[in-house]
C-alpha cells in the first residue's frame, strides 16, 4: 500500500484551515514580518538546562571525537590557565569550520561546557535551521560583524556577566588566503568593558582539513596553542588591547614555527613576524604561505592518484 | 500602536472568516467579492487610569468646578453608576467603577462630607445581586455602604422614591430618583462602551421612571435614530438630551465622570476571536479547535456558564469629568476613534455572528427576544451615516436562537413570546395594543422591585429596539436558530449559511453584494 493510500494519509492531504496555516488574502498587504533570525535570533532555548545537557551528549559524544578524528590536535599552553578559574574570552585565529568544535573539544573542563561561541549573524543566523542548529550544537550566539551592534555586543557582555565564557574569533570569519587578517576591536571591547581576561589561542593546520571554499574534509594534524591570558588594567583602551591581542597570537604563532625562547626574543627585539603575511601581491602572499603540508595529510596525497593518470 | 479596522474583499486567497454563533463559533468561507468588516485593533490603555481619574477630578471639563472644591461638609452627596449591562463581558477586576468611585469618596472624605448614598442606576434594568455589585464596586466599597444602606439600587416602581422635576417642551416627563434630585450634588460614574452610552442618558434615563422612559423607549423614536450611535442623528438622545437639560434647569448639580475602553474583549485564551483569521499563528488555531471541538460537545447549560464566567481584559482608554454635554463630547470622540471603521457604500446582504452576551442576560440566558434585539437592534445600528444593508436588503443573523428564557430574569419575556408576538410581530400594533398591559400589572412590578426581574415593559423595549431595522431590511434569516422560536417572531431559519444565502437571493436578487460584520471586538461602521 502506497503512503497516499494509508489510513489518515488522504484526509490529511485535504486538511484545511484552521488545521492547516491560513492563506494570506490577496488584498491585505503582508507586513513586513518580525526579524527573529541574524542578530535577533533569541538563543536563551539554547542554555536552558535541558539543552545544556543534550550538549553535553552531543559535544562528547560526537562533536569532539569527530574533530580529534579529524584534525588530530597537539596541544600546548594548557598549564598557562591553570591560575584561571573564571570566565573568559578565547580568542583565536580563524581558518577553517572545524577550529570551533575542534576548540571546544580542547577546552579544559571547567570552560568546555560554559562557553558561548560568538558566530556571524550574517551566515550562521540567516536562517531558522542553521540558527536552531549552531545555536544548540556549538552554543552560538549571533554577533554582527559587518557594523557596530549593540544588541548582539550586549548580549555578549551580559552572558560574560552571567558566568559564561566566549570564544570568538577576532578576525571576523576565515582567512581566505592562509594568512592572518585584522583583528577587529570586539574581543577587546568585550574584555574593558566586562573586566574578564583574553586567552589567546593560536590555531595551526585546520586549512589542511577544511579550507574556506573546500567541500571535502582531509585527514590532518594541528596544533594549538594556548597564551597567557591578558588582563585589561584600569583605563586599558579597547583598541590597545586588541593590538596586544594580536601580537600575542603573532608570538604564539612563531612559537610553534621556532620555539618558545627564539619567540620570546623576537618579540622583546619587536621582529615577530605578523600573521598577517607581506603586503604585496596576491601570488607572492601565496608563494611565502608556502605549503604547510602536515604528515599524515602527506601520506593520504601519496595515495592519490597523480594528474594527469595516463 | 493598535492597527485601524478595515474592509476585505474575499478573493480565493481569504481563509474562512470566523462567525460567532451564540456559545460557540463557526468558520465561514464567503463567495468572491464579498467584503468582510473588520474592527480596529484596541488602543493604549492608560498607563496609570488612577492617575488619570484624579487628574479628571481636579480639572474637569466645561463650566464645572473641580470636585474638591465641590465638596462640604455636611452636604448630600449622591454617587450613581451604571448598572450590570455594561461593560460586556464584565471586566477584570478592578473595574472602572471601583476606580473612580473610590477616587471620588477620597475626595469626598478630605472634604468632611458625611451624607453619601451609592445609587446603582439601572432604569427598567434587573437589579444586581449582591456578588454583582460587590465585583463592580469592590470590596472596600461594598463593604463600608452596603451594611448600612446606603447601598441602593434605583426603583423605577417606588412613587416616594420618585420626583417628577416638570415637562420638557416637547411635553416629555422628567421623573428621576428623588435622591439623586435632592443631593447637593449627583456624580455619575459611567462606562462607555459604545457611542449610545453616556451623556444626558446616564441620568435621564439610568435614573428615571417608566412614567419618563417611555417617552424616549418607543416605536417612533427608535425608528427615527440613524442611528443610536450618532448621536446628532438619533431621536433617542434628542429626547434625552431634552431632559437632562431639564434636569439641570432643576438644580440638579451632575457632576459627570466618563470612561472608556479600549477593544480588548477577551482573555488569551480566547485570543484568536480578536485576530484576523490570516494572522492566526498555531497556538491560536489549536486554541480555537480545542475550543470550539470541546463545544460541541458540551451541553447548553454548562457552555453557557463557561462563556458567562468570562472576565474581560479591557482597560480604561480615558477619563473624564465635569459638566455633561462637554464630558460627553470628549468621551464620543474616543470611542469613535477605538471604534469607527470607514466602509464604501452600502450590501445587499449583511451577516451579523451573534455572541453569546448582550447588555440584558449578564449572567443569564439569550432568549430569543435577546437575539433579535441584539442583532436588529444593536448590530444593525452600529453604524454612522447609513445602515450597512441597504434599503429592501437582507440581515443575515447566527446564532442558535434557543425557545428558552430565564424565568427569574426574564418573566415577561416569557408572557410577551407566548402571547404578544404570537399574535402580531408588528412594533406599532404591539405596543397600541399590549404595552400599557404589561408595563403595570402588579405581578411583573412586584418582581421588579424584590427580585431579580427585568420590568414588566422591557421586553416591549427590546422589540422596539428592533423597528429600525424591520423597517429597513425586507428580510431577516437566522442561520442555525431554533425553527419555532425563529418563526414566532416572523423571520426565516436557515440550516446554513448558504441556504441563508440562497434564501436572500429570492429577495435582492441573484449576486447579491455581501458584508459580513466581523465581531467581536466592536466597532462601528462609518458608511459613506
Amino acid at each position: 500500500m502506497s503512503i497516499r493510500n494509508a489510513p489518515g494519509a488522504r484526509a490529511l492531504s485535504r486538511a484545511t484551515f484552521p488545521w492547516t496555516t491560513p492563506t494570506w488574502p490577496g488584498t491585505v498587504e503582508r507586513p513586513p514580518a518580525p526579524n527573529t533570525l541574524g542578530v535577533d535570533y533569541q538563543t536563551e532555548w539554547a542554555r536552558s538546562y535541558g539543552a545544556r545537557l543534550a550538549r553535553v551528549v552531543v559535544t562528547e559524544g560526537v562533536t569532539r571525537p569527530l574533530a580529534h578524528l579529524l584534525a588530530a590536535p597537539r596541544v600546548d599552553g594548557l598549564d598557562r590557565l591553570e591560575q584561571l578559574d573564571e570566565p573568559v574570552i578565547f580568542t583565536a585565529n580563524h581558518a577553517s569550520h572545524i577550529d570551533t568544535p575542534l576548540l571546544l573539544g580542547v577546552l579544559p573542563d571547567r570552560w568546555r561546557h560554559r562557553t558561548v561561541v560568538a558566530a556571524g549573524a550574517d551566515y550562521f543566523f540567516d536562517r531558522r535551521w542553521k540558527a536552531a542548529f549552531f545555536a544548540f550544537t556549538i552554543n552560538a550566539i549571533p554577533i554582527e560583524r559587518l557594523r557596530v551592534n549593540r544588541r548582539s555586543a550586549n548580549l555578549a557582555a551580559s552572558l560574560l556577566d552571567d558566568g559564561w565564557s566566549l570564544l570568538i574569533f577576532p578576525e571576523g570569519g576565515r582567512t581566505p588566503d592562509g594568512w592572518g587578517q585584522t583583528h577587529r576591536p570586539g574581543a577587546a571591547w568585550l574584555s574593558v568593558r566586562t573586566q574578564r581576561p583574553v586567552v589567546p589561542i593560536y590555531v595551526e593546520g585546520t586549512r589542511r582539513v577544511l579550507p574556506r571554499h573546500g567541500n571535502r574534509v582531509r585527514l590532518a594534524t594541528t596544533r594549538i596553542t594556548f597564551g597567557k591570558p591578558l588582563r585589561p588594567r584600569e583605563g586599558t583602551d579597547a583598541r590597545d588591547l586588541a593590538s596586544q591581542i594580536e601580537g600575542a597570537l603573532d608570538v604564539l604563532a612563531d612559537e610553534q614555527q621556532s620555539d618558545w625562547w627564539t619567540a620570546r626574543r623576537r618579540a622583546a627585539g619587536g621582529v615577530t613576524p605578523a600573521l598577517t603575511g607581506p603586503s604585496a601581491s596576491t601570488w607572492r602572499r601565496a608563494w611565502a604561505l608556502g605549503d604547510h603540508v602536515g604528515p599524515r595529510e602527506r601520506s593520504r596525497r601519496h595515495r592519490e592518484p597523480r594528474w594527469p593518470d595516463l | 500602536m493598535s492597527r485601524p479596522g478595515f474592509v476585505l474583499e474575499v478573493d480565493r486567497s481569504t481563509p474562512p472568516t470566523l462567525c460567532w454563533h451564540g456559545e460557540g463559533f463557526k468558520l465561514l468561507r464567503l463567495p468572491e467579492g464579498s467584503r468582510i468588516l473588520y474592527p480596529p485593533e484596541p488602543v493604549d490603555a492608560l498607563k496609570d487610569p488612577d492617575d488619570a481619574i484624579r487628574q479628571a477630578l481636579l480639572h474637569p471639563e466645561g463650566d464645572m468646578a473641580p470636585l474638591p472644591t465641590l465638596m462640604k461638609a455636611g452636604m448630600r452627596l449622591t454617587i450613581a453608576f451604571d448598572d450590570i449591562s455594561l461593560p460586556l463581558p464584565p471586566m477584570e477586576r478592578p473595574d472602572n467603577r471601583q476606580r473612580v468611585i473610590e477616587a471620588v469618596l477620597d475626595v469626598a472624605a478630605e472634604g468632611g462630607v458625611d451624607d453619601v448614598v451609592l445609587i446603582c442606576a439601572l432604569a427598567l434594568h434587573r437589579r444586581m445581586t449582591p456578588a454583582e455589585l460587590r465585583h463592580a464596586l469592590g470590596d472596600r466599597i461594598y463593604d463600608a455602604f452596603a451594611p448600612h444602606g446606603l447601598l441602593l439600587q434605583h426603583d423605577a416602581e417606588d412613587p416616594s422614591a420618585l420626583v417628577h422635576l416638570g415637562r420638557t417642551d416637547h411635553g416629555e416627563d422628567v421623573e428621576i430618583n428623588r435622591r439623586a434630585a435632592e443631593s447637593d450634588l449627583l456624580v455619575y460614574v459611567n462606562i462607555n462602551l459604545v457611542a449610545m452610552d453616556g451623556g444626558h442618558k446616564s441620568v435621564a434615563t439610568g435614573l428615571a421612571s417608566y412614567k419618563s422612559l417611555r417617552h424616549h423607549h418607543n416605536v417612533r423614536t427608535m425608528q427615527h435614530s440613524r442611528s443610536f450611535m450618532d448621536q446628532t442623528r438619533s431621536e433617542l438622545h434628542t429626547s434625552n438630551w431634552r431632559m437632562g437639560r431639564l434636569i439641570a434647569a432643576s438644580g440638579v448639580k451632575v457632576f459627570q465622570i466618563e470612561t472608556t475602553l479600549n477593544t480588548d474583549t477577551f482573555p488569551s485564551a480566547f485570543g484568536f476571536l480578536q485576530k484576523r483569521e490570516w494572522e492566526w499563528g498555531a497556538r491560536d488555531r489549536a486554541s480555537f479547535l480545542a475550543v470550539s471541538k470541546s463545544l460541541e460537545r458540551t451541553p447548553d447549560r454548562l457552555a453557557r456558564s463557561i462563556f458567562q464566567s468570562i472576565k474581560s481584559p479591557h482597560k480604561m482608554s480615558s477619563v473624564q469629568a465635569g459638566e455633561v454635554e462637554a464630558v460627553h463630547a470628549i468621551t464620543t470622540e474616543h470611542v469613535y476613534r477605538q471604534q469607527l471603521v470607514d466602509v464604501e457604500g452600502q450590501t445587499d446582504v449583511v451577516i451579523f455572528g451573534l455572541p453569546y452576551i448582550c447588555p440584558y442576560n449578564v449572567n443569564s440566558i439569550m432568549n430569543p427576544i435577546l437575539v433579535a434585539c441584539l442583532g436588529l437592534g444593536y448590530f444593525f445600528n452600529l453604524y454612522r451615516g447609513k445602515p450597512l444593508v441597504r434599503p429592501g436588503g437582507v440581515l443575515i443573523l447566527s446564532h442558535p436562537t434557543p425557545w428558552a428564557f430565564n424565568p427569574v430574569h426574564h418573566p415577561s419575556y416569557i408572557d410577551f413570546f407566548e402571547e404578544v408576538l404570537a399574535d402580531t410581530t408588528d412594533p406599532v400594533e404591539i405596543e397600541k395594543t399590549y404595552e400599557e398591559r404589561f408595563a403595570t400589572d402588579d405581578w411583573y412590578r412586584h418582581l421588579y422591585r424584590t427580585s431579580y426581574a427585568y420590568h414588566g415593559v422591557h421586553p416591549f423595549y427590546m422589540w422596539y429596539w428592533c423597528a429600525h431595522a424591520l423597517d429597513h431590511a425586507a428580510g431577516v434569516i437566522i442561520v442555525g436558530g431554533d425553527t419555532k422560536a425563529v418563526h414566532r417572531m416572523g423571520f426565516k431559519r436557515a440550516s446554513t449559511m448558504r441556504d441563508a444565502l440562497e434564501m436572500a437571493e429570492d429577495i435582492v436578487g441573484r449576486d447579491p453584494s455581501i458584508t459580513h460584520f466581523h465581531c467581536p471586538p466592536m466597532m462601528i461602521a462609518d458608511v459613506h
